[in-house]
């Protein structure tokens, strides 16, 4: 069963100077079992939306259908626990929550909190920080003591020790270094692979998007300005281009290429395929 | 002149682990230089030990050819500026002009003189229009920008970006790298800047890549980033432009090594017309 937005709407300090609309009738279906890029530029409403989908913030307007519970505007949600346990969301450089003494326990702390016996929340740790690569000499330390790109990986275990069914992620590469960024997105993709997680990533890098994601959406001033598959999105830079987004690699070398005279089939989506193309053009004029 | 000379220069936190171990390079005054290297390959360490903010265990290290030294740290201090890379931890001011004003308050410079200093500095980063305004309202890149001028306020000679654009959105990163060639072209300011970023090495002069504590690899940037071998070894990314290059030369066609992919196509083109 896919995520859904009806008419969905949400303003920030409504009724003060301040009142920003953050959504304004959002229409959304995400579908389950693959993995969403959400982008947009700062400020767009990336955020308030994936906030939505497990309660942190409520509907001003209309309703969010989830994992079979809905949840509707004005009516106080239900279960919202066992909604939170299913839906876990990774906020924006998570690695300022750390807490805990000890990086097993920051990780077993979600588990144990929602009533999982001491001891396999500790195993539930241990499996998640082994997920993430962290090594097992490191579980004992301060998770203070550990490299901004360790402790960014702790915290994400802390939210895959709940074992969500859905995970929402908010900018979780930015930040990391080159490796860093492969290891943690390749992570994400087993998750989606093997394990079948449905997963929304907020996210500016579009070598990401392409690399990774099976559908993106648009955010734009509040609205869904597109919805797409990552295929049709990157046909060519005109979505980019129309968004102010900086094109994948590959599709910045297409436009280059385009504009240097050579013929390049929108079809074409990797390396080779755009070597085998360019390299034929060359030998033809030859 | 050399601006920044350091001989085997060492330093560790604990004494489990050398993070930065013998180095030694130099930097020619008003030159542009990138530092680059994976998380934890001792990056930053390098800029807080130029900056005195961490002491090292042996070496040397010149600034302006004074030596580092307890004695003379705040004369070494006040040659250089750091930009850090989180935009929220650097504020101190209500707004953006007291922001910039807070390093020469502390020096006691007279207000007219001050006010002439906030304005230039502010046109420099291009946030005249937002002297008024509350720096925690403004986007990342006009945080980090608001941070420029207030470093540059000081006049330093030496300017430290650590990793000041990691954190920001495309547009932001935009921002800050343009400020920055623009500082590079416009003024005699010998720039070093941490980065992760292939685009932001292209505009430099220089590239250091640091590894486990060493440097691995030193050069301009065509040097060190089409030496893809070396780049593996050290866990850095391999430029789009190689990739391709390499994936061309698979197919039968043979090019130059190109860091940007600007200068693959225009090479394309040459060999296109030529045959």
């Amino acid at each position: 069963m896919p995520i859904r937005f009806e008419h969905v709407s949400h303003t920030y300090s409504a009724g003060t100077p301040y009142e920003y609309k953050a959504l304004k009738d959002v229409n959304l279906e995400i579908e389950e079992g693959k993995i969403t890029a959400v982008i947009g530029m700062t400020g767009s409403g990336k955020s308030t939306l994936v906030q939505h989908l497990n309660a942190l913030l409520l509907p001003e307007e209309g309703k969010i259908e989830i994992l079979d519970r809905t949840i509707t505007a004005g009516e106080k949600p239900k279960n919202l626990k066992s909604l939170r346990g299913d839906v876990g969301l990774v906020f924006q450089f998570p690695e300022y929550q750390l807490f805990e003494e000890t990086v097993i326990k920051d990780v077993a702390f979600g588990p144990k909190n929602f009533g999982v016996p001491e001891s396999e929340a500790v195993e539930r740790a241990k499996k998640a920080l082994a997920m993430v690569g962290l090594e097992p000499d490191k579980f004992e330390r301060s998770p203070l003591e550990l490299s901004g790109g360790q402790k960014r990986r702790v915290a994400i275990a802390g939210i895959l020790a709940m074992d969500p069914k859905v995970l929402v992620l908010d900018e979780p590469t930015a930040g990391l270094d080159p490796l860093g960024t492969v290891s943690m997105m390749s992570l994400f993709s087993k998750l989606n692979r093997e394990m079948h997680k449905t997963i929304l990533i907020v996210t500016h890098d579009m070598e990401q998007v392409f690399k990774y994601c099976d559908r993106v959406v648009v955010v734009e001033n509040g609205s869904i300005r597109a919805h797409m598959s990552v295929a049709h999105f990157f046909s060519d830079s005109s979505f980019c281009k129309e968004m102010n987004i900086l094109p994948p690699s590959l599709i910045r070398m297409k436009d280059l290429l385009r504009e240097a005279g050579f013929e390049i089939d929108d079809r074409i989506h990797d390396i080779d395929g755009l070597a085998s193309s360019v390299a034929r053009q060359v030998k033809q004029h030859g | 002149m050399k601006m920044i000379e350091v001989k085997n220069l060492t330093f560790s936190y604990d004494d489990t682990k050398t993070t930065i171990d013998d180095i030694s390079f130099s930097v020619e005054e008003g030159s542009y230089t990138t530092i680059v290297g994976h998380n934890g390959s001792g990056k930053s360490t390098v800029a807080k030990l130029l900056a005195g903010l961490l002491e090292k265990k042996s070496g040397e290290i010149y600034l302006g050819g004074l030596e580092l030294t307890a004695a003379n740290l705040t004369k070494i201090r006040s040659l250089i500026g750091i930009v850090f890379q989180n935009p929220d931890n650097q504020f101190i001011g209500s707004t953006v002009r007291d922001d910039i004003a807070f390093g020469l308050e502390n020096h006691c410079v007279p207000q007219p003189e001050m006010d002439e200093i906030i304005n230039t500095n502010a046109a420099r980063v291009k946030m005249t229009k937002y002297l008024d305004h509350e720096p925690t309202r403004l986007s990342g890149g006009q945080k980090q920008r608001v941070a420029i001028a207030g470093v540059l306020a000081m006049k330093p000679k030496i300017l430290i970006f650590d990793e000041a654009t990691s954190m920001l959105d495309p547009q932001g990163k935009d921002e800050i790298k343009k400020v920055i060639r623009k500082l590079h072209e416009e003024s005699s300011l010998t720039i070093l800047s941490i980065t992760h970023d292939i685009d932001e090495v292209a505009q430099s002069d220089h590239v250091i890549a640091l590894n486990k504590g060493k440097i691995a690899m030193s050069g301009t940037p065509h040097e060190v980033f089409t030496n893809e071998k070396r780049l593996k070894e050290i866990q850095l990314d391999i430029p789009f432009a190689l990739k391709f290059r390499n994936a061309l030369a698979r197919k039968g066609v043979k090019t130059d090594a190109h860091i940007t992919m600007e200068g693959l196509v225009k090479e394309l083109c040459r060999s296109d017309s030529n045959m």
